[in-house]
């Protein structure tokens, strides 16, 4: 028998034990992975390509408030921009007020939006039919999924902020590159219906010539506007998206301290076990020594079983994370929150490590306990 | 015959470590929970004791929010007027035209900036709101650039003790109050004059809402039907208390990821002192079948180690609590979805709280507890003696 079989086979000596304990830090870990998961989503990823190259600005008081529509214009001739258009939330409602038909909805400039949207995916023919209908409008396809909306249906958004209620027709479904819960409609119809929409903009998008250049294309258009009666704020998309986020309290904060809870939980857990487990074998400890079983290798020996045990729950945790995390991100309630989230390959890894971790740790004390313990005793020992 | 009670406590005390690790798992999970129902708690006081029973909000049809949109200014004499509305000592109608703005102001800390609300009232709007007393200070004075700031925002951002000045808008506004509301959502909120504030703003001619203190809360109701049911004014009553309470919707997403979180680390703990209960049983198999012999029935052993499994979480749960008192009444800030603003609240233990918890806890100790238990009681007599 080799010393890892020794240690497997010790490992799950008491099934039931072993099964309970495995169980126990998969659930854990699970949770962990899925912190971890949305830490990475708000705080790491650094979007798409696409995205690092887009810029939104806002009225610098908040974003409640509007900004003049000739901003537009001014904005263009700033150096290092590409495209730029209106992105007027519409609010509304569609149906009914319940949550789950809550979507957003955009009146835009369905000439150029698109050309800042580069990475949304539409056929030609419905771009341009969107464009020579006013009343016109682009759906995403998980919406028009979700609805069943198909080219040519009629949409009726009952306006809340404004007060008007669009009759809008299907002219394009498009395909972000992640669902983005949205529809895009002309801005000229909301302006025809109510007056004092017009030559008002709520944000701007904005689409710079690269990356590189967002920083100064911001600095720019704030600069531009800080001594008007409307200064703006600038920020690259990402940036515009977390100020939702952290609205919603120290979410960070909030992230760490139940990842803290769940690995100090965990720790318990594995420690509980491992205390009980080589307890009870006092006596084989003694035998081991007795047939010439050093104190290094007695210690290594159960240390590689806890770490064993944790590291079987540390993966399964994480695999039922993956899974439960690509069938989250599918459910259609749950786009708004955890659209695109997906489990990455550094948060596996970090997972595993920390099941590893929190194995040998648990160890560690009753192992030196077992190591040091006096043969005599040990086979007096009756448990 | 049942086993006392005194048998299971010297048994956990025997197994000091491992009773004390177990329950430290458990205490773990509750305060966990605790902490979100705490959360939770404390947003709803901020929400559900802002509204006035007597108090009537009229926006527009349609609106759900004092933000969006507003109707024009030409209809505040005819809500003024109608019957049912309480009238102050000189015998004017209690009754306030407001706007609701959004401004941005820097955290404390310098982690960045907040939405914060800036609520525009007539002197009436003060009568009618009789939980917010001034603290500090005195109440703005009309058609002056002045402004009264809501109790947390005080504590919460700098700049904004009496005498200070506030910058948005169109010019610098002068702190000259501290209000409290008793830690209502209006503590959250800036209150000036509404006609500076609408000039600033730009919103001169039309008011986002209009508050109506009714008579008593019959009238209250009365008058809400009323507003509603004129299809000539197109506008829309609610009774604060109402509107305050569709607002706590804005704890949803921490209600849903704090139930998620809490369930999934309690199943954890329930396989952790299930785990710590079948070693219990499985070292005093020797002692179960002799307490069998003497005469104990099955159901009583059964019993007894349900409740050692109960004792053990109940010890957890306690732990728990007493982990989280040194938070109690920590204030946190949260966006609402609804005014785009920040509504700061503190997190608040309840005996509610403190109750669920407990019972929370009592259930992952009796699924941790019951099939050990079981197992124990089921145990045959002669081969648990003889190993």
């Amino acid at each position: 028998m080799t010393l890892t079989r020794f240690v497997t086979k010790s490992a799950f000596r008491n099934k039931r034990r072993s099964v309970l304990t495995v169980l126990s830090i998969m659930f854990s870990l699970l949770l962990l992975t899925l912190m971890m998961t949305v830490w990475h989503a708000f705080y790491v990823d650094t979007f798409s390509a696409e995205s690092a190259q887009r810029l939104v600005t806002r009225h610098r008081v908040s974003l409640i408030e509007s900004m003049p529509a000739f901003y537009r214009e001014k904005i263009r001739t700033i150096p290092g921009v590409v495209a730029v258009a209106p992105n007027n939330w519409f609010g509304g409602i569609y149906r009914d007020s319940k949550p789950e038909n809550f979507f957003a909805r955009f009146g835009t400039d369905p000439q150029e939006i698109l050309k800042i949207f580069t990475d949304f995916k539409i056929p030609d023919d419905q771009l341009l039919a969107w464009q020579r209908d006013r009343a016109g409008v682009i759906v995403d396809t998980g919406l028009a999924k979700k609805y069943g909306w198909k080219i040519g249906d009629r949409i009726v958004l009952k306006g809340t902020i404004y007060p008007v209620d669009l009759e809008l027709t299907v002219r394009g479904i498009y395909t972000g590159p992640e669902p983005t819960n949205s529809v895009y409609f002309n801005q000229t119809y909301v302006e025809e219906a109510v007056p004092f929409a017009k030559g008002k903009a709520g944000t701007f998008a904005i689409l710079a010539d690269s990356p590189g250049s967002v920083p100064a294309v911001a600095l720019a258009v704030d600069t531009m506007f800080r001594n008007s009666p409307e200064p703006t704020k600038t920020e690259s998309e990402k940036a515009f998206q977390l100020s939702f986020i952290n609205s919603i309290g120290n979410v960070k904060a909030f992230i760490l301290s139940i990842c803290f809870a769940v690995v100090f939980a965990t720790l318990l857990v594995s420690a509980t076990t491992m205390a009980m487990s080589i307890r009870e074998r006092t006596r084989e400890v003694a035998v081991l020594k007795t047939l010439g079983f050093t104190r290094q290798l007695i210690l290594r020996l159960y240390i590689g079983e806890a770490v064993l045990v944790a590291l079987t729950g540390g993966v399964l945790g994480v695999m039922l994370a993956i899974v439960l995390v690509s069938a989250m991100s599918r459910a259609p309630g749950m786009a708004l929150f955890l659209s695109g989230m997906k489990v990455t390959g550094s948060t596996l890894f970090v997972a595993v490590i920390v099941a590893g971790m929190v194995g040998f740790l648990s160890a560690i004390l009753p192992a030196h306990h077992a190591a040091k313990l006096d043969i005599v005793e040990g086979l007096r020992y009756i448990g | 015959m049942a086993i006392p009670i005194s048998y299971n406590i010297r048994n956990l005390k025997l197994r000091k470590g491992l009773t004390i690790m177990t329950a430290l798992g458990i205490a773990l999970t509750v305060t966990t929970a605790v902490f979100l129902m705490a959360l939770l708690a404390g947003l709803k006081k901020a929400f559900m004791t802002s509204g006035d029973p007597m108090n009537v909000l009229v926006m527009r049809k349609g609106s759900v929010a004092e933000l969006s949109g507003g109707f024009d200014a030409s209809l505040f004499p005819t809500l003024k007027t109608l019957p049912g509305i309480a009238q102050d000592a000189k015998g004017e109608p209690l009754a306030s035209a407001e706007w609701v703005v959004v401004v941005v102001l820097p955290r404390n800390n310098g982690t960045g900036e907040v939405n914060v609300s800036v609520r525009g009232l007539m002197p009436a709007g003060l009568t009618l709101r009789p939980n917010a007393k001034l603290v500090e200070g005195r109440w703005f004075t009309p058609g002056q650039r002045e402004i009264v700031v809501g109790q947390s925002i005080h504590n919460r951002f700098s700049g904004t003790n009496v005498g200070d000045t506030l910058d948005f808008a169109k010019g610098q506004w002068k702190v000259v109050g501290v209000f409290d509301s008793g830690g209502t959502a209006y503590d959250s909120e800036l209150w000036g004059d509404v006609n500076q504030i609408a000039a600033d703003f730009d919103r001169q001619g039309a008011f986002a809402s209009v508050y109506l203190r009714a008579t008593d809360p019959v009238a209250a109701d009365a008058l809400k039907h009323r507003v509603s049911d004129d299809q000539r004014l197109k506008l829309e009553g609610t009774l604060e208390t109402e509107y305050y309470e569709k607002q706590t919707s804005s704890g949803g997403a921490i209600k849903f990821i704090g139930t998620f979180v809490a369930i999934i680390m309690a199943i954890g703990s329930s396989f952790a002192a299930m785990n710590t209960m079948y070693a219990a049983v499985a070292y005093r198999s020797k002692e179960i079948a002799t307490l069998r012999i003497i005469g104990f029935s099955r159901p009583s052993i059964l019993t007894s180690f349900v409740i050692e499994a109960l004792l053990l979480s109940l010890l957890g749960a306690i732990v728990g609590i007493v982990l989280i008192l040194p938070f109690n009444g920590m204030s946190t800030g949260i966006g609402n979805s609804l005014t785009f603003s920040e509504t700061v609240f503190s997190l608040h233990l309840t005996w509610a709280v403190a109750l669920t918890a407990v019972g929370f806890a009592m259930i992952m100790g009796l699924i941790g507890g019951f099939a050990p238990a079981w197992h124990a009681a089921r145990q045959d007599i002669l081969t648990s003696l003889r190993a």
